[in-house]
């Protein structure tokens, strides 16, 4: 128990702190490889929680590739950070205070309302010792209950990749490039041509 | 589980919440740090949900869990893409000037 609760603090510790270092990094690489390290403290968090897919999910698709996207446009983009920093210090104040309000704000909620007493939806409901593991608890109410929604969030993920490729997709005008079925539609006929050329002329 | 209780969690997550805000707030020129500010409010989210969906004994909140997972993919993905849009037009990513996109 005791070191369940040393985890505990030590994964959301650096996971706050790293979070934090995302925000006032001043070099953006450094701000992505801040926020993989948080998110892989989110997911020791997870499994921490038992919920070891979503944990393996995290990793898999932040770290893998959300994270490498992001690591993939700062490097691609040749801007002056520095430029991009100014006014840090000038909204801090305003900044801090909103910070500090909404913090107070959620901590009242959460010391004043028990959370135990309020249970959600009564169905799906976990035994407290499930002889199944987690992926398998997931999928059963996954393809289950909730199927129209996973066929909707892979629609909803098409449309993305639809989106992303036709903002960044364009046509180069100047280069010199191959048309493949101009190129096949060429036969004898068209390609080479008989002239008459009187003698002395000149074509 | 006794010492670490739900309200550990919130907590956890409101802090992480906060930090996101507060990313959004103060780097108002730089769109790659608001959009990484982005994805640690989505990250708080997900640690309320599965935290609750573990502790009250449900796992639908593990499942609305993965399907954040998925609306923040896809939401990385086009905010990317619309960033590098944007530079290719302007030549650099602040948001003040991100008002010339219209029309």
């Amino acid at each position: 128990m005791i070191i369940y609760t040393l985890s505990f603090y030590l994964f959301s510790s650096v996971a706050v702190l790293s979070a934090l270092m995302v925000i006032s990094a001043k070099n953006p690489v450094h701000s992505v490889l801040f926020l993989i390290l948080s998110f892989v403290n989110a997911a020791c968090l997870f499994v921490l929680l038992g919920a070891e897919f979503l944990a393996m999910i995290l990793i898999v698709v932040y770290v893998g590739a959300v994270a490498v996207l992001f690591l993939f446009v700062v490097m691609m983009l040749d801007v002056n950070f520095i430029k991009l920093r100014e006014g840090f210090l000038q909204y801090l104040p305003f900044g801090a205070l909103l910070g500090i309000v909404l913090i107070v704000e959620l901590g009242i909620l959460f010391l004043t309302k028990n959370f135990k007493q309020i249970s959600l939806v009564e169905y799906s409901k976990l035994p407290e010792i499930t002889p199944i593991e987690n992926t398998k608890l997931l999928g059963s109410v996954l393809y289950t209950k909730y199927f129209f929604l996973f066929q909707l969030s892979g629609l909803i993920l098409l449309v993305a990749m639809i989106g992303s490729i036709t903002l960044t997709l364009r046509q180069r005008v100047k280069t010199k490039k191959q048309i493949i079925s101009n190129q096949n539609y060429l036969d004898s006929q068209s390609a080479i041509v008989k002239k008459k050329i009187k003698l002395g002329d000149t074509i | 589980m006794t010492s670490i209780s739900l309200n550990h969690f919130l907590f956890l997550a409101a802090i992480i919440f906060t930090i996101g805000v507060l990313g959004i707030f103060l780097n108002k020129k730089n769109v790659i740090i608001i959009l990484m500010s982005i994805e640690l409010i989505l990250l708080s989210v997900n640690i309320n949900f599965i935290a609750f969906s573990v502790f009250l004994g449900d796992i639908s909140g593990q499942i609305f869990a993965m399907f954040i997972l998925t609306v923040a993919a896809a939401e990385a993905a086009i905010g990317l893409a619309i960033l590098v849009v944007f530079f290719r037009n302007l030549g650099s990513i602040e948001v003040q000037q991100i008002n010339k996109l219209k029309g």
